[in-house]
């Protein structure tokens, strides 16, 4: 009984591990990579956003040093979403 | 051959397949083989789960044919404490370990699976590297699935310390801690190799950062809280090498998960980051070898185990490969020449926490192995106790909580002069208040460093509150809603910042406990004998009447105590000490019972003014003449009749109790300590949990600023 | 100010505080330490009036007497021992055969454990493997 335990987690172990080479690598992960990681780029992006918001809404950045820092952020998320759009632009071709 | 040892042997031999299928698939650019590196992962945490399930089922049923069940458990071990004995043995834990390890890689891998398609292949196969040495660790030296032939009847039994809630779930936790370390590390080691030294590999870690960071902490606070409710010595913390060993990775991960928000947001501190991260991994490392090497003298070192020379070189490969890497791509860690940031701002504030959490951390690491430094230099081992420690830790602490309240008053990169003062007014006022306050209540002047730990304190819940309470404003001015809903809100919109600022508030919480029980606890050992009374820190502690009782597995003698303040009753505490026997053939029936272990269970009255404790220490030196008549007597005596004496013994103890020595501790607002460790909890799972994911939609918009607002207000 | 130079700046102040806690560090732990010394280190070595971390094996037939306790401790390999006279708390894992750290002076032939110093470590769990 033993030796047919471990027979069993033997092949499962070895075909887990295997499996990758038998069956098809998607070739849309490349890009599925990149995208999400603009993607993360640009939600770490918005978060900064609303926090620059928040510190200026709590007091803790004038007026002026806000809107300059707002404007700088906003420029860096749209270049991230314009980023983003060639990448799905990309993968649609793709598709 | 077990089938829990063969999966043993199969997990050392995943481990380094799946370390080269990723390197090869890295190096050569086939995803198959990376794929393959990661389905390792899999495999190896599924075959340990069987091995893990093989080993506790063998204690749940007391399968007395392992050795480890044998020589932890016992057939009158309670079930709670034989789910867990398992790993209060060496080869049970490092199992514990290495099944713990292999989950969190699992689930990195899995979470990271379409992204990090740089750095997965490298942090897979440090994983697996951590997980083939700790393979190797088991099949070769550490065997849990030993088996006995024949099997005994029954085992030996838990330690009887061990025997404590607290204790069964510290080394999970702490394991958990570890472990959890190792991600970050690894994707850390994956950046510096791959020269991807941006902020991707801390977004994808920082929740393993954090987890890693809270499990760690608990562990450390069961173990305090472990020692203070059931060890007799009335402390919870004595600076011992093992304690040091957990707090200093712990400490390096808060100063990690500080800083990379610094490098998440501007680009900076690349260098503090990576030398953060990989200390925190090797000193997770280091501790879970200080506890098996025997090479510190400590309370927690077991005695002297073969596995210590194995650690040593695996850290020393750690070590070497960590500081060889940073040298190596120190260029790819500078940071961008144009983002300065003003002294007066968030960065800053983090920069000066991580110098007083690394300095801190430097502090227990010498001291804690000052006696091997000094026997290096000097040739004599010599070691620095408690007061040595406390000099330098406590002007460290205070530092931090007094940053730990001005950094969420600051923005990043800049605050102006009037918007510092703007914010530091009021939390300032309130601490000035509270310090104030508590030296018309009557604490001394003179207890300086405490006066600065309670007023730090206050300045950083001040904060807090007060950013809550802004929080909540500008929601309130937005939404129109309540207040309640609108914390919520706030707090749900903004995970990591408000989750944060809880986690301060416990910190604080637990400096006010640290701080109030060390510098106020008011310690007698009195003698007593029924009837008699002692007085200790305002109360009256009487000697009501002695207590014992025979049970299955021990002897107890204790005492009843009555405690009362200004003529009026308090409480009633009951201590007792239990004697379990030992197993020395030479030894009497009844004396066995005396030469054995022993163990407190300490009075104790909790509340969040103060804890009242006691412990007993019965005096059974006037016994020992009984003790040795009848021993003399029956010496053969077993069954009914050693049960017989035993009781009559116990019940002699009652009727005239000798003298007793009692430890009198009455001590401010320690359960602060474990409330402060329950809100850090708290806050630190809101900062993990995740946010709702941003929708995938493609937005049509006459704009691109009119396409960011849409995508902004829907985040 | 130029960032580079406040950069320079900023990093010349942390290594001097640096420097200067690593300093008051190393010197307040050689003179505040205590040397640890097993018992026959001690029978040849051991000054009056000085401290020493006493470490060795508790030797069995020990006397307890209220809070008081004298004991023997002998080298972790055997040996010479020594007799020490302890009063504090009692660990509850102290035994014969255990080991002990205890801070002790000398006091003529016997020497004299520090109040509450008593240190017990914990009975091994994580010793030496029997074997795979």
């Amino acid at each position: 009984m033993q030796f047919v335990l471990v027979m069993l987690v033997l092949c499962g172990a070895t075909a887990l591990m295997a499996s990758p080479l038998y069956s098809k690598v998607r070739g849309a992960d490349g890009q599925d990579a990149e995208e999400a990681a603009l993607e993360a780029a640009r939600d770490a992006k918005f978060r900064e956003i609303r926090d620059a918001e928040l510190d200026f809404r709590t007091g803790k950045l004038s007026r002026d040093d806000y809107r300059a820092l707002d404007s700088t952020l906003r420029a860096e998320a749209i270049d991230l979403l314009r980023r983003l759009d060639a990448v799905r632009g990309h993968e649609e071709q793709a598709a | 051959m077990t089938l829990g040892r063969a999966c043993l042997f199969l997990a050392l031999a995943i481990a380094p397949i799946g370390a080269i299928a990723s390197i090869y698939g890295a190096r050569t650019g086939r995803r198959e083989w990376v794929a393959v590196g990661r389905r390792s992962v899999y495999a190896l945490a599924a075959v340990l789960t069987v091995a893990f399930a093989v080993l506790e089922s063998a204690f749940l049923r007391s399968d007395f044919s392992f050795e480890v069940v044998t020589t932890h458990s016992s057939i009158a071990t309670p079930f709670f404490y034989k789910a867990a004995a398992m790993w209060s043995s060496q080869e049970g834990s490092l199992l514990l370990w290495m099944w713990l390890l292999s989950l969190w890689s699992s689930l990195v891998l899995f979470l990271t699976r379409r992204s990090l398609r740089e750095l997965a292949p490298y942090a897979t196969a440090v994983l697996l590297g951590f997980a083939t040495f700790f393979g190797a660790l088991v099949v070769f030296m550490a065997n849990p699935f030993q088996l006995l032939d024949p099997a005994p009847s029954d085992g030996t039994g838990l330690q009887p310390l061990l025997r404590h809630p607290s204790m069964m779930i510290h080394p999970p936790m702490l394991y958990s801690g570890y472990t959890l370390f190792t991600v970050p590390f690894a994707f850390a080691v994956a950046a510096l190799i791959t020269r991807r030294t941006d902020a991707a590999w801390i977004r994808a870690t920082r929740r393993f950062g954090l987890a890693a960071w809270t499990f760690l902490g608990i562990g450390i606070l069961l173990g305090a809280r472990w020692s203070w409710s059931e060890l007799g010595w009335g402390g919870y913390w004595a600076w011992d090498p093992v304690e040091n060993a957990a707090l200093m990775p712990w400490l390096a991960g808060t100063a990690f998960l500080h800083s990379f928000m610094v490098q998440e947001k501007r680009g900076l501190l690349k260098l503090w980051n990576v030398c953060l991260v990989l200390g925190a991994g090797i000193l997770a490392i280091l501790g879970t070898f200080l506890v098996r090497s025997g090479i510190l003298q400590s309370i927690h070192a077991f005695g002297g185990s073969t596995l210590g020379k194995p650690f040593l070189g695996f850290i020393a490969l750690l070590v070497l490969g960590s500081v060889a890497l940073v040298m190596s791509r120190r260029d790819d860690l500078r940071s961008p020449e144009a983002r300065s940031y003003s002294p007066l701002s968030r960065e800053s504030i983090f920069l000066m926490n991580n110098v007083l959490l690394v300095g801190l951390c430097f502090v227990i690491f010498w001291g804690t192995f000052f006696p091997l430094i000094s026997e290096a230099v000097t040739g004599n081992k010599a070691s620095v106790g408690p007061p040595w420690f406390d000099r330098y830790t406590v002007p460290l602490a205070i530092g931090l909580v007094f940053f730990s309240g001005l950094g969420p008053l600051l923005a990043w990169r800049k605050t102006t002069l009037a918007g510092a003062r703007r914010s530091l007014q009021g939390p300032a006022l309130f601490a000035l208040v509270v310090v104030v306050l508590l030296i018309v209540l009557g604490v001394p002047a003179g207890k300086w460093t405490a006066l600065a730990l309670f007023g730090g304190a206050a300045f950083a819940i001040g904060s807090v509150v007060q950013e809550l309470w802004r929080g909540v404003s500008v929601r309130r001015a937005q939404a129109a809603e309540s207040p309640p809903v609108a914390l919520v809100s706030i707090v749900r919109r903004n995970r990591r910042r408000y989750g944060g600022y809880i986690v301060h508030v416990g910190i604080a919480l637990l400096f006010v406990g640290v701080g109030a029980s060390a510098a106020f606890q008011h310690v007698r050992d009195v003698r007593l004998s029924p009837g008699q009374t002692a007085r200790v820190g305002g109360y009256d502690v009487h000697y009501v009447r002695a207590t014992s009782s025979v049970g299955p597995e021990k002897v107890s003698l204790g005492a009843v105590l009555d405690v009362s303040k200004g003529g009026k009753h308090v409480s009633t505490l009951r201590t007792t000490r239990g004697y379990y026997p030992s197993s020395d053939p030479t030894a009497g029936p009844v004396g066995q019972y005396f030469d054995g272990d022993s163990t407190t269970e300490v009075g104790l009255k909790a509340g969040l003014r103060r804890d009242i404790w006691t412990a007993v220490q019965p005096d059974i030196g006037a016994m020992q003449k009984m003790v040795d008549g009848i021993d003399k007597r029956f010496p053969l005596a077993q069954g009914d009749t050693q049960r017989f004496l035993l009781t009559a013994v116990s019940q002699r103890y009652v009727v005239a109790p000798p003298p007793a020595v009692f430890r009198l501790i009455v001590s401010p607002m320690v359960e602060w300590i474990w409330l402060g460790g329950i809100v850090l909890g708290l806050g630190a799972l809101i900062a993990i949990w995740p946010p709702p994911r941003a929708q995938r939609r493609h937005v049509v918009a006459p704009s691109w600023s009119a396409r960011l607002g849409r995508e902004l207000s829907r985040a | 100010m130029d960032p580079r130079r406040k950069r320079r700046i900023r990093l010349g102040v942390a290594l001097s505080a640096a420097v200067m806690l690593a300093a008051g560090l190393i010197y307040t732990s050689f003179s505040a330490a205590s040397d640890a010394r097993t018992p026959s280190q001690l029978l040849r070595t051991a000054e009056s009036g000085r401290s020493y971390q006493l470490t060795g094996k508790v030797v069995p037939g020990y006397r307890v007497h209220g809070d008081s306790l004298d004991f023997r401790v002998r080298d972790r390999a055997g040996g010479s021992s020594v007799l020490v006279h302890y009063t504090g708390e009692i660990p509850d894992p102290f035994k014969g055969g255990r080991e002990v750290i205890v801070t002790v002076r000398r006091s003529g032939s016997r020497f004299v454990g520090q109040r509450d110093s008593l240190i017990t470590k914990c009975p091994s769990k994580f010793s030496a493997s029997k074997g795979t």
